[in-house]
């Protein structure tokens, strides 16, 4: 199942992809990003890839296991 | 065929060439950008750490070369489009060569507004990578820089250039700094953070007079009487958006290309509007936007590429504005709509960590702007997308304060 990697070195706490996906992504304190699901089953693929594209550092990527 | 043309590589017509394969687009992908540059890269990081002395435009690379011939999308650089035919779709580029399109994507943005004192050398504006190297040149210790125009790209460079050890003078008419977004109140907030970093900001006056000096240099006098030698200045007075090339193509023109909720050029078939350049139809709103902010091109390109490919099933765009800025230790997060006359401050700039909430209607969050605070910036954005009520934001972030002013008197 393909999942959802964070680069939390890149992360900035823009919070773009709680706005677009928040059943996946989360911000915590400190502003960095919280995966609150890891495995993205086909029919959220869209939606979650949509979500990391909106990512202003490219913190956030969709990727075959 | 079936060939989607893009013009303009920036953020939005690279993430619609994303999106479009991501939609499902299986014909060509063609992206022609005017700048002669080594690939498509992102702006926002040129009035900040792009101006350190080490940065290379790899860092800031919107997409690779290997990226883009993994989804197979061709870009050609240094073309820039001259003109459109809708009726026969062709662009037309610089070099003569016409280029044939299904759809047609315009994303040619906008550029920086000339300085209205001629240009050469130490006199820069900020909008390409190009101005950010000639600028980064001119950020040495000791020097002296008049930032006329304190918008954001005014005060990110202000606080860029102060922390590289650069004398600091902004002057901006308006009696407050980023004055767009913030109402005058909250702006001092912003106006005294510079102050105290070492910036001179003089409010309230303009430039009457900039001469070159002998030996290099300006000679600057303001309305307030102020004279002060410089090395360089940078004027950060707005944008301009590049449509010169549509004039004459029956395309509906109006300081930006009209366009519908969709993002369809208003009047013609297949082509499409996304970013700076695009002026939409607010469908909720009743009003025509147009936002130059780095997430309004993101969020416009999956639409466009939807409605690209699902012609008979177009989905309309809905904008939540969002921009951010890094000044000094500052991040700052403007989000919806701010400057409204009900706004409540929460938290304590003296501290670093604050939300301005605002409420346009008296009912309903319509905007914030936050400083330091990642939980209060999620909590708003989410209140805005659910149109929840000013009162219940406010209590919730009154209690996010006073939790966290806990935690951190028990650290």
């Amino acid at each position: 199942m393909p999942v959802v990697k964070a680069d939390l070195g890149a992360c900035q706490g823009y919070a773009n992809c709680v706005v677009g996906a928040s059943d996946y992504f989360d911000i915590d304190d400190d502003g960095l990003v919280v995966l609150l699901r890891v495995d993205v089953p086909e029919d959220d693929r869209k939606r979650v890839e949509e979500a990391a594209r909106s990512c202003p550092v490219s913190a956030l990527m969709v990727v075959d296991e | 065929m079936n060939r989607a043309l893009i013009v303009g590589a920036s953020v939005g017509g690279v993430k619609t060439a994303q999106a479009l394969r991501a939609a499902g687009h299986t014909g060509q992908i063609v992206i022609v950008e005017a700048e002669a540059v080594a690939h498509p890269y992102d702006r926002p990081p040129l009035s900040k750490g792009y101006l350190a002395p080490d940065a290379a435009l790899a860092q800031i690379a919107l997409t690779t070369a290997d990226e883009l011939a993994a989804i197979d999308v061709q870009v050609r650089y240094g073309a820039a489009a001259t003109a459109l035919d809708p009726t026969r779709k062709l662009v037309t580029l610089e070099d003569g060569e016409q280029l044939g399109y299904d759809s047609l994507v315009i994303a040619t943005g906008a550029r920086a507004r000339r300085s209205p004192w001629g240009e050469g050398p130490g006199m820069h504006v900020l909008r390409t990578s190009a101005d950010a190297e000639a600028l980064r040149a001119e950020l040495l210790p000791a020097r002296r820089l008049l930032i006329v125009g304190a918008g954001f790209i005014g005060a990110e460079i202000a606080a860029t250039a102060t922390k590289a050890g650069v004398t600091v003078t902004m002057v901006d008419p308006l009696p407050a700094p980023m004055s767009r977004v913030l109402n005058d109140d909250v702006g001092q907030i912003f106006g005294d953070k510079h102050n105290t970093e070492g910036v001179d900001l003089i409010l309230g006056h303009s430039v009457s007079s900039v001469e070159r000096a002998d030996g290099g240099g300006f000679h600057v006098a303001l309305t307030d009487g102020t004279r002060l030698d410089v090395d360089a200045v940078l004027v950060g007075i707005g944008a301009v958006v590049n449509t010169e090339w549509l004039e004459g193509s029956g395309l509906v023109l109006d300081n930006g290309v009209l366009c519908t909720p969709g993002l369809a050029a208003v009047g013609v078939d297949d082509i499409y509007a996304v970013g700076d350049v695009c002026r939409w139809t607010d469908a909720t709103r009743g009003e025509t936007i147009r936002l130059e902010h780095w997430t309004n091109a993101t969020d416009q390109a999956p639409i466009v590429a939807h409605n690209i490919v699902n012609p008979t099933a177009q989905r309309a765009y809905e904008a939540i504005e969002y921009v951010w800025s890094d000044q000094y230790d500052w991040k700052i997060q403007v989000v919806g709509r701010t400057g409204a006359t009900d706004h409540e401050l929460i938290g304590a700039p003296e501290d670093g960590r604050f939300a301005v909430t605002y409420t346009a209607d008296g009912r309903k969050l319509t905007g914030a702007v936050i400083v330091n605070w990642p939980r209060a910036l999620v909590t708003c954005r989410r209140a805005i997308a659910d149109g929840t009520d000013i009162a219940s934001v406010r209590d919730s972030l009154a209690r996010l304060a006073a939790t966290s002013a806990d935690a951190r008197a028990r650290a």
